[in-house]
């Protein structure tokens, strides 16, 4: 049945947007910042787990850790050195100054990795995966890497759901976005629930770049995140920026359409289909999909 | 001094006398530039003109009216594509008339993305006009009347050529260039001037009640629904148009050249000028635009000092060819630095500068 391959398929994709999504959302969510800069955030990232396997020689597990810690430190620094700076905090000077962040990290890579294209180690030593491995349930197939992909995405919206609903942390996170000044007065030490919020959306999104790169079989180059990064962008819209269950939605529902549209019509238009229907849905729900819409008060 | 006792003395475009001599004297510096500077200059002079066409449209959107577009790319691909099909298919047609019909086009499809803006707001708002961008390209590479991914090669104008070059005066590829300088430049002229104009009328004031409180804009009786859309179909005919005579200036589009990144640069140009402001997006456009065509990997090993320090840390740790990048940074940085220290960009630097002489030695 190729229906339900399609459906695997989506939800295989659609769980790397939704990680994407959730990346940004987190973002959202505390500070209102839309983070154009997360796919390249994620890309670089990778670019370093890269290295570090390809040139020093660490292994998969070591290198991805790594990478992490790296992932957390840059976003800590910038959310620091730059967005904290920012002397007018409204919408488009905090697009503007992620843009500019974005244009950065691209110069960077393409500066240290130069253009051409590079292979992804496609086997994770020492752990017993291969890419190019699938399982087959009778007449469907999926392969080893997207099972992964599926339950790493999983296994992480289900521990940041929890973390968000019964952790201090989560909920001090929670209390930061809705109202900066009370959260203050309560306690809170607002700046470094920022730099955390940073940090640990950082981390999502480059295990989203980790998981994307050798799952999509993609070559490594600094252009390798954009794509990705407006899809799950796209995702975190379509389910609504203010919820968690948003972006997860979003981004199946996306990764679903993306495959299906691929499929029976042709995959040369995904990127303009999907769109077209984002911008459909949001002229019904302003606020996404699952997101409630507020009426501000003046 | 400043006092002004009439409305007619507001709505004036030139209210001073030092500003009319300003101006008198700007307009004979473009007139003499050709005799001045050479041929690929001019070029340069050319490009940089139509990106001031699209800071000042996209100003009157972002700046005046407060909203967010990352698809500007997109009205200038449709304004270059449908500018080059008029003058490709129509040959008699006046490149004039293909200009308009292009900016229209374009003011068109700002009318339909406009009418989302209406519920819209903040990064939603952002993602809709940044899928108009992409989707746009995406459309133009596919079908062969736009050429594919192949791209088309324009038509040239030669409006005054054989004019200029049986003065005697340029070669023939010089009075190309001084052709199109002369198009090009009397049309930014006029479009400024218009925008500065629009500003002034009861339309760009409700712009700009739009973009301090939609809401308190909306109860005073501004509708917000035609306003708005009014705002991004101006915005999108001042990018279309400029889209035609980048076509009419590069001689081949193809739709790559109109991707994701150019929507960014046309913002940055805004925003490093001076969001709201007149003469912001012409310093914006003119900076950004020359440190785009200008900061290529050799001149960046030229710069005094900071030059020879890249090269050798791109020789000991990065890639051999990357030091071109080290303009995207640069690019970066500036965006940053910016809103970081001016969020008023190169206008506020200009404010701060006249407040402090106007009152000096205090």
């Amino acid at each position: 049945m190729i229906f339900f391959q399609l459906v695997i398929d989506g939800l295989s994709i659609g769980s790397l947007y939704a990680l994407l999504a959730l990346a940004m959302v987190i973002i959202y969510k505390t500070s209102e910042v839309p983070n154009f800069a997360q796919g390249e955030m994620a890309m670089v990232t990778t670019f370093v787990s890269y290295h570090l396997m390809e040139y020093y020689g660490f292994t998969f597990p070591v290198s991805f850790l790594g990478s992490l810690i790296f992932a957390a430190m840059l976003a800590v620094f910038f959310e620091f050195f730059f967005l904290r700076r920012a002397k007018e905090p409204n919408i488009l000077n905090f697009i503007i100054i992620t843009l500019g962040f974005e244009r950065m990290l691209y110069g960077l890579a393409a500066w240290k990795w130069g253009a051409d294209q590079r292979l992804y180690p496609s086997s994770f030593d020492p752990l017993p995966i291969s890419s190019s491995d699938t399982f087959n349930f009778g007449i469907i197939s999926v392969s080893h890497i997207s099972l992964i992909i599926m339950s790493v995405a999983f296994v992480l919206i289900g521990g940041l759901v929890i973390f968000f609903k019964f952790t201090r942390l989560g909920i001090a996170m929670k209390a930061t976005q809705q109202n900066l000044l009370a959260s203050r007065i309560n306690g809170i030490r607002t700046n470094r629930i920022m730099s955390f919020t940073w940090g640990l959306s950082a981390m999502v999104g480059a295990i989203a770049g980790m998981l994307f790169v050798p799952g999509t079989a993609t070559p490594l180059d600094s252009n390798l995140m954009l794509a990705p990064l407006i899809k799950g962008f796209a995702a975190a819209v379509l389910g609504g920026m203010t919820t968690m269950i948003g972006p997860i939605g979003g981004g199946f529902i996306l990764g679903i359409i993306e495959k299906f549209f691929g499929f029976y019509i042709s995959s040369e238009f995904e990127t303009t289909v999907s769109f077209t229907i984002i911008v459909l849905v949001l002229w019904f729900r302003p606020s996404g999909l699952f997101g409630r819409h507020y009426i501000r008060k003046v | 001094m400043d006092m002004k006792r009439s409305y007619y003395e507001d709505i004036q475009l030139l209210d001073s006398g030092t500003k009319k001599f300003w101006f008198g004297s700007l307009i004979i510096i473009l007139l003499i530039i050709p005799f001045l500077i050479p041929g690929y200059y001019l070029h340069e002079v050319s490009y940089i003109s139509i990106n001031i066409i699209v800071a000042i449209g996209l100003n009157i959107l972002v700046g005046y009216t407060g909203q967010v577009s990352l698809g500007h790319a997109g009205f200038f691909a449709i304004g270059a594509y449908a500018a080059t099909l008029l003058v490709k298919h129509l040959p008699f047609f006046p490149f004039i008339f293909a200009l308009i019909i292009a900016g229209l086009i374009a003011a068109a499809f700002g009318f339909i993305l406009g009418l989302p803006s209406l519920r819209l707001e903040g990064p939603y708002l952002a993602i809709a006009t940044l899928g108009f961008g992409m989707a746009i390209i995406q459309i133009l590479g596919r079908f062969s009347v736009f050429g594919g991914r192949m791209g088309l090669s324009v038509p040239d104008i030669g409006f005054l050529n054989d004019l200029l070059y049986d003065s005697g005066l340029f070669t023939k590829t010089q009075s190309r260039d001084v052709n199109l300088y002369y198009i090009i430049m009397s049309i930014t002229i006029i479009m400024a001037l218009m925008a500065r104009n629009l500003m002034k009328t009861r339309i760009g004031r409700a712009f700009i009640a739009i973009r301090d409180s939609d809401i308190a804009a909306n109860s005073m009786g501004i509708n917000l629904t035609k306003y708005k859309t009014l705002s991004f179909a101006v915005s999108a005919f001042y990018t279309g148009l400029a889209g035609g005579l980048y076509a009419f200036w590069m001689g081949f589009i193809n739709p790559d050249s109109f991707d994701f990144i150019l929507s960014i640069l046309f913002l940055a140009m805004v925003v490093v000028g001076g969001l709201g402001s007149n003469i912001g997006p012409v310093l914006g456009a003119i900076i950004i635009s020359f440190l785009n065509l200008n900061l290529q990997a050799d001149s960046i090993s030229a710069i005094p000092l900071l030059g020879d320090l890249l090269t050798v840390i791109t020789e000991n740790w990065m890639n051999k060819g990357g030091i071109a990048s080290v303009s995207i940074i640069i690019f970066g940085l500036i965006l940053i630095f910016i809103v970081l220290f001016e969020p008023l960009g190169l206008f506020g630097f200009w404010i701060r500068i006249k407040k402090y002489w106007k009152t000096w030695p205090f």
